[in-house]
């Protein structure tokens, strides 16, 4: 690989990094709004309000950025960039087509990826201490507790992957795939799909957040261009875990002229993915937190266990 | 390799040595700072440090889990507890204990015998960095087909942990609820 290939590569990353957690953004306002029975924001730009995020961006860009002035200022400062980065970086190993369409192999690209996904919390938690806020604390404290519990389910549905693919590199996954590993990898799917959602805070499992009693938790303290960070965090998330579950247990670039047209499976599937976690916000209202942690613990735990136990049942017999 | 000299670094070498100043820094600024939730966030640099370093020796595996065990979870835990302690913004002033010295001691030596160890152990040993050493792949390997006993004897002793971590928390709850 030379260094043109590479600077290639990374620009391509970063333009998707750019462009598709605003169009899940730009989705999520419309989705909602059709569920809803109105119609959304429709006069930024003319066409059905295609610019309201741009306008978005303009306006917290315009507002003051303010720090309390209580908080710990750098680490204030630094966790709008720790809680984004990561969702970058995992853009990387993520393959979209056949043949190499991936940024970077990583012979343990899934290890890479919930790797690094999992340092993405850090942002929220040095957040939610150094705002000196009691709000901005309790979602914190919300926040770790999620995470801890939805880490392991997780880890073991991915996991189950692994062991079906016989290999920890995302591209190999791929190209073992057979179109039975669907309903074979069912329940992990779904696992893994809703601890993804937990991880990320979104509705119904956005307690650490909950804008009507904690008031955006760790997010309470900041305004401006670094709270539209946060913002751009939760939507490239919505992005990372969609496109992660796509290419685990959707098969990401099979399909009908998969060889030609392998991309667009990858993002139409991860585009339908996107849509649910969007769907999920409207259909459902919010988990208690103690109500998440046993779903976490009585729930998705045993079934990723037991979908673990099935996968290596049947590796064991096919092999 | 042929050229196996000191005096000759190539550039991981150089990369090696300037990483692994990062994390003796980061370490050294976690033990002495006096803001506790800055301490676990320079343990963040240090644990993330020694990650790059085995990237450079080519453990990829064993650096994504590095990052994945001790960034993602660990220090989430510690991070978590110094919250419920509600640790506050600014310097601590009870933060040091009276076993300063003891414990100093400790370290130098546990470090001493450490390094001695590992000294000893490798001293003629050398790593060629062009093609990788542990693959996901290379590590099961030698972990499922070389090291399975101790493997097994280490997760037999986290179990124990764990089950013991769990009867200490229920004695102390059940007593709690007495109250």
């Amino acid at each position: 690989m030379d260094v043109v290939d590479v600077l290639w590569r990374l620009l391509a990353v970063l333009a998707a990094f750019l462009v598709l957690p605003l169009l899940v953004g730009q989705a999520e306002h419309k989705v909602m709004a059709h569920m809803q029975g109105r119609v959304g924001p429709m006069h930024a730009g003319g066409f059905h309000g295609w610019a309201q995020l741009v306008a978005d961006g303009v306006k917290f860009a315009q507002k003051e950025d303010t720090v309390p002035a209580e908080a710990d200022r750098r680490i204030f400062r630094l966790a709008p960039a720790l809680a984004l980065v990561p969702y970058l970086v995992v853009l990387v190993a993520i393959p979209v087509g056949p043949d190499g369409f991936v940024a970077q192999t990583l012979d343990a690209g899934l290890v890479f990826v919930l790797a690094v996904l999992g340092v993405g919390v850090l942002g929220s938690l040095m957040a939610g201490w150094a705002s000196a806020n009691k709000y901005a604390l309790l979602g914190a404290l919300r926040t770790a507790a999620q995470l801890m519990a939805y880490e392991l389910p997780l880890l073991l549905s991915a996991a189950s992957v692994a062991m079906a693919a016989g290999t920890l590199s995302l591209p190999g996954i791929l190209d073992a795939f057979e179109w039975w590993w669907i309903p074979w990898q069912l329940a992990g799917g779904l696992v893994f799909f809703t601890a993804g959602m937990a991880e990320l805070q979104r509705p119904p499992f956005d307690a650490p957040i909950a804008p009507e009693e904690i008031i955006f938790g760790a997010y309470t303290e900041y305004s401006g261009l670094r709270f539209a960070l946060f913002l751009l965090a939760e939507y490239a998330g919505i992005v990372v875990v969609s496109a992660l579950t796509a290419v685990l247990f959707l098969g990401g670039w099979h399909g009908p002229a998969s060889d030609s047209l392998g991309w667009l499976w990858t993002l139409l599937k991860t585009g339908a993915l996107s849509f649910l976690v969007i769907w999920a916000r409207v259909a459902w209202p919010r988990l208690r937190a103690d109500q998440i942690q046993r779903f976490a613990w009585t729930v998705l735990v045993p079934v990723a266990l037991a979908q673990l136990a099935l996968t290596g049942i049947i590796r064991v017999v096919t092999a | 390799m042929t050229s196996r000299e000191l005096l000759s670094p190539s550039g991981q070498d150089v990369v090696f040595v300037l990483v692994g100043l990062v994390v003796l820094g980061a370490a050294v600024l976690c033990v002495t700072t006096r803001q506790l939730v800055h301490a676990a966030l320079w343990l963040v640099v240090a644990l993330g440090g020694l990650a790059v370093q085995y990237l450079l020796l080519t453990a990829e595996f064993v650096a994504w889990v590095q990052v994945l065990i001790y960034l993602g979870s660990v220090v989430v835990l510690l991070l978590f507890g110094l919250m419920l302690t509600k640790a506050p913004i600014g310097p601590s002033p009870d933060a040091d204990s009276g076993n300063r010295p003891v414990a100093l001691a400790v370290a130098l030596a546990a470090a001493a015998l450490l390094v001695t160890l590992v000294i000893d152990a490798f001293r003629t040993a050398w790593i060629d960095l062009d093609t990788p050493h542990g693959t996901a792949e290379q590590v099961g390997d030698s972990l499922f087909r070389t090291w399975v006993l101790p493997f097994e004897a280490l997760s037999v002793l986290l179990l124990a942990a764990l089950i013991g971590a769990i009867v200490v928390s229920r004695v102390r709850s059940r007593a709690g609820g007495d109250r």
